[in-house]
């Protein structure tokens, strides 16, 4: 029952500013608009039991990523008056059209689950640790070696690249 | 690859790190400076004008004021500048004091230094360190003369006053207590890998170009010039002391600053000397009632702690007050250099180049 | 019910008051020190040898005129200080200041809780601190504020990330990421880990005085030579709470240094059974003896060392520290493996 009372609020919490990330005018408070939803997330991640993958994303996403947003944001400083907010391309029926469609899809998903409730899934091979942060790891390690691997050397090509953009003579 | 505007920054006149009321106008590309402009003025008393109206006794507490910090030396490279052009003769025992007490004030002057180029840097303590050893200093000056600051302490043709009775221990007890705090000083910053990495590398100019711009006194010893006027034109008792000038290698700020913690232990050196071997005798010399030099002009230059002093008089030989003076002082040279010397280095670098330079703007602005 | 509910409350009531206390009081230690170190006496004047002075500047600082600048970001504004000093303190929520005791016939644990992720939650929750530094320094409205507040931001999570790195080799000592476990394992494994890991030890000291923000990495803090740094508009009581803030987080991370490193609430050797009447001192003794040799060391290298500029600082941080915390880990994860 508070678990249930814990997620609708939180849920609700993230809707809410995830709304407002995209309607406030000044972009500084939608980036930290956004920071409050990734801290929220954070929190829904507790509630499911993975306090790893909750401080994890405080660390990363909220503490890291989103300051370097943040950082950009601030320099550029878009504070331009609601008139230049009007994009004279902006496509606002197709634009709908598709978001409809989206919503139309997912919404079928939905059905189709709600009425043919889904085979229980094959267990999967127990993992022989426990502890949120070790089976995070031993999966991670084991089944998701590859995709792992892969990750990091995206991130170190965009870091490379992002060097290469903005250096001057080091 | 993106094209950077420069950036126009202001440092001071009111700023903590300037040391005075000095302002520099900094052009940076990013957070390299590209040139700075330096405004000064704001502490000009009008001194040279003033002195065309007083007479030649008057001007000796005008020139404390320039360079408040090192006040005797400015004293004794008037008085003598003046005695110069009397052609007087000062009796040995007021050169011997006479270079006690500018020696004393190349250590007090050189503690203010420390302090402040330290505590500009970051390292606060050796700040109040240097000025617990100045007060030392500032006592002995204070028996003497009684004045802390601006001493008055010289009269042309020797000095006011006979040095007190006990007052050469006293100087002796001193030079004793200064070299362990000498050491001290040295412990805290020399071999400190962080202020290697402030001061090595940073201000870096070499030896012919640091005289084609001017420059004088430890900053130019830095660069490797061997120029003292204590050594290269004995003045006072110079002459019969023994002592060596320390030179630098790379120019850099770390250089200029070992020049002048090498230089507090040879002023400690000329000081026992002068102390241990002062001559009896009268202390001031034969000097006229009514001071009136002969027509003509003169200029003489003495080292004092910042670099050369010069004086340049004209006497029309009709008046009590000198038709001009002008004084050459080492503080407005040796600020010149600071636009070459800041070029391609940080901000932070900025506040630690002024200090090397060691200035004092009552002697810039006179 | 009283276990669940008042116990916590009240371990929370007094960790905080004790918390806002040291810090207060943590700003008179750093004056006294640090003009001891200077051949001087500091504050002397209020109260006998000066004791009531955090007091005097608490009641100063809170009746000073609050100065909001007029075109500066309103909320962001006022929201800065706050960011800045909430998560200094929630940090104590995890931190041991002893094992489990009993206390009026009721086990009672000397920690508000414990959690399984509690070196993660500390770091993750001080990374949360960084906003109130670039929001300080945006809000202000003002160019220089917010580039000393971007370099000031920049340089704490470079340093985040050698001091997260060097925490992992603790964690692999330890087994675990709960602080309760890692001192624990200190006992069970006979030894503090400031033996088994000296060269951690070193970098997060090192990290945790950049962290802070304190000499000799306090350029962004100390920018005579630029502008007022971030905290230029600010006045009053939100100045005070940057402050705070800062010593604040000062003890976090003695604490955090001293529950890894030094045992947390062990006493010396403390499976030597000769010594068992070290156990007289309470656990939370040892504890706070320990912390406050760090912040001691803290004060002591500000009285004593220059200051790095700002460049330099980045470079130790990217190009030395970095590099040794992982090497520590790549040896630390090979020892551990192979040897033990």
């Amino acid at each position: 029952m508070a678990q249930a009372i814990a997620f609708y609020f939180i849920a609700a919490c993230i809707l809410g500013f995830a709304v407002l990330v995209v309607t406030t005018r000044d972009t500084v408070h939608s980036v930290l608009f956004l920071v409050l939803d990734f801290l929220f997330v954070a929190a829904l991640y507790v509630l499911l039991g993975a306090q790893f993958l909750a401080a994890i994303q405080v660390l990363v996403y909220a503490g890291g990523i989103v300051v370097l947003y943040l950082f950009v944001v601030m320099l550029v400083n878009l504070k331009r008056p609601p008139e230049a907010h009007e994009d004279p391309h902006r496509r606002t029926k197709l634009g709908f059209g598709l978001a409809a469609a989206v919503l139309l899809e997912l919404g079928a998903i939905a059905v189709y689950g709600f009425v043919n409730p889904a085979a229980p899934v094959p267990a999967t091979a127990a993992i022989p640790v426990s502890g949120n942060t070790e089976q995070v790891g031993w999966l991670l390690y084991t089944s998701y070696l590859i995709p792992f691997e892969v990750a990091s050397m995206l991130l170190l090509v965009a870091m490379i690249g992002a060097i290469v953009l903005a250096k001057r003579e080091l | 690859m993106f094209d950077t505007n420069e950036l126009v920054l202001n440092m001071g006149p009111q700023h903590p790190s300037t040391h005075g009321v000095l302002r520099v106008v900094l052009r940076l590309d990013g957070e390299k400076v590209v040139d700075c402009d330096v405004v000064i003025g704001y502490l000009h008393r009008g001194i040279e004008k003033l002195s065309e109206n007083r007479n030649w006794t008057q001007i000796v507490l005008l020139t404390d004021r320039m360079d408040y910090v090192a006040a005797a030396t400015s004293n004794v490279g008037y008085c003598e500048t003046v005695e110069k052009l009397l052609q007087l003769e000062v009796p040995r025992r007021a050169r011997y004091v006479r270079t006690i007490l500018c020696e004393l004030q190349r250590i007090a002057s050189h503690c203010l230094w420390v302090g402040t180029h330290a505590m500009d840097i970051g390292a606060m303590t050796v700040f109040l360190y240097a000025f617990r050893e100045r007060e030392l200093i500032l006592d002995l000056f204070e028996e003497f003369c009684g004045a802390r600051l601006t001493y008055n302490s010289m009269r042309i043709g020797g000095l006011p006053q006979d040095i007190p009775p006990g007052w050469a221990k006293k100087v002796l007890e001193f030079c004793t207590i200064m070299e362990t705090k000498v050491g001290e000083y040295e412990e805290l910053l020399t071999h400190n890998r962080i202020w290697l990495e402030r001061t090595k590398g940073i201000g870096v100019i070499s030896g012919p170009e640091a005289t084609g711009l001017g420059l004088c006194g430890p900053a130019l010893r830095g660069s490797g010039v061997a120029r003292d006027v204590r050594k290269d034109e004995p003045y006072a008792a110079y002459g019969e002391m023994e002592f060596d000038v320390p030179i630098g290698t790379n120019g850099d700020t770390y250089d200029r600053y070992l020049v002048r913690m090498e230089e507090f232990r040879q002023s400690l050196r000329i000081i026992r000397q002068a102390t241990e071997g002062i001559p009896e005798g009268p202390i001031v010399g034969k000097v006229p009632r009514l001071i009136k030099p002969a027509a003509g002009e003169t200029y003489h230059a003495i080292e004092s702690p910042k670099g050369e002093l010069g004086y340049f008089i004209v006497s029309d030989g009709k008046s009590t007050n000198p038709y001009r003076f002008r004084v050459r002082p080492p503080s407005f040279c040796n600020l010149q250099g600071l636009r070459r010397l800041v070029r391609g280095h940080l901000v932070a670098d900025v506040v630690a180049l002024i200090g090397s330079i060691d200035i004092v703007l009552g002697e810039v602005d006179r | 019910m009283i276990d669940q509910v008042l116990i916590p409350l009240l371990k929370i009531l007094i960790v905080l008051n004790a918390t806002l206390v040291a810090v207060t009081y943590m700003v008179l230690l750093e004056r006294k020190v640090i003009a001891w170190a200077q051949s001087r006496l500091g504050p002397m004047r209020v109260g006998p040898y000066g004791v009531l002075q955090p007091i005097a500047d608490a009641i100063k600082l809170m009746i000073k005129e609050d100065i909001t600048p007029v075109r500066a970001d309103k909320w962001v504004f006022t929201a800065a200080p706050i960011i800045s000093m909430v998560p200094a303190l929630i940090v104590y929520a995890v931190i041991p200041f002893g094992p489990t005791i009993s206390l009026f016939g009721r086990k009672v644990s000397l920690y508000i809780t414990d959690i399984n992720v509690g070196l993660l939650y500390i770091v993750s929750v001080a990374s949360v601190g960084v906003y109130g530094i670039i929001l300080a320094g945006y809000s202000s409205n003002s160019k220089y504020p917010l580039l000393a507040s971007l370099r000031a931001s920049a340089q704490l999570i470079s340093y985040e990330v050698a001091v997260t790195l060097t925490l992992v080799s603790v964690i692999l000592m330890a087994g675990s990421l709960s602080m309760v476990e890692i001192v624990n394992a200190q006992y069970n494994q006979h030894v503090w880990f400031v033996f088994a890991q000296p060269f951690a030890f070193v970098l997060v000291l090192i990290g945790g005085l950049a962290e802070t923000n304190r000499a000799p990495f306090d350029l962004p803090e100390a920018e005579q030579e630029l502008t007022g740094g971030f905290h230029t508009e600010y006045s009053g009581m939100r100045f005070a709470l940057f402050f705070l803030a800062e010593y604040a987080n000062m003890i976090v991370v003695s604490s955090v240094v001293t529950t890894l490193f030094l045992g947390g609430w062990l006493p010396p050797l403390p499976n030597v059974a000769a010594l068992h009447f070290l156990y007289y001192v309470p656990s939370w003794t040892w504890f706070l003896i320990k912390s406050f040799v760090f912040l001691y060391l803290f004060i002591w290298i500000r009285a004593t060392l220059p200051r790095y500029r700002y460049d330099q600082l980045m470079r130790l941080g990217w190009k030395v520290l970095i590099p040794l915390a992982i090497l520590n880990l790549v040896v630390t994860g090979i020892v551990k493996v192979m040897l033990l």
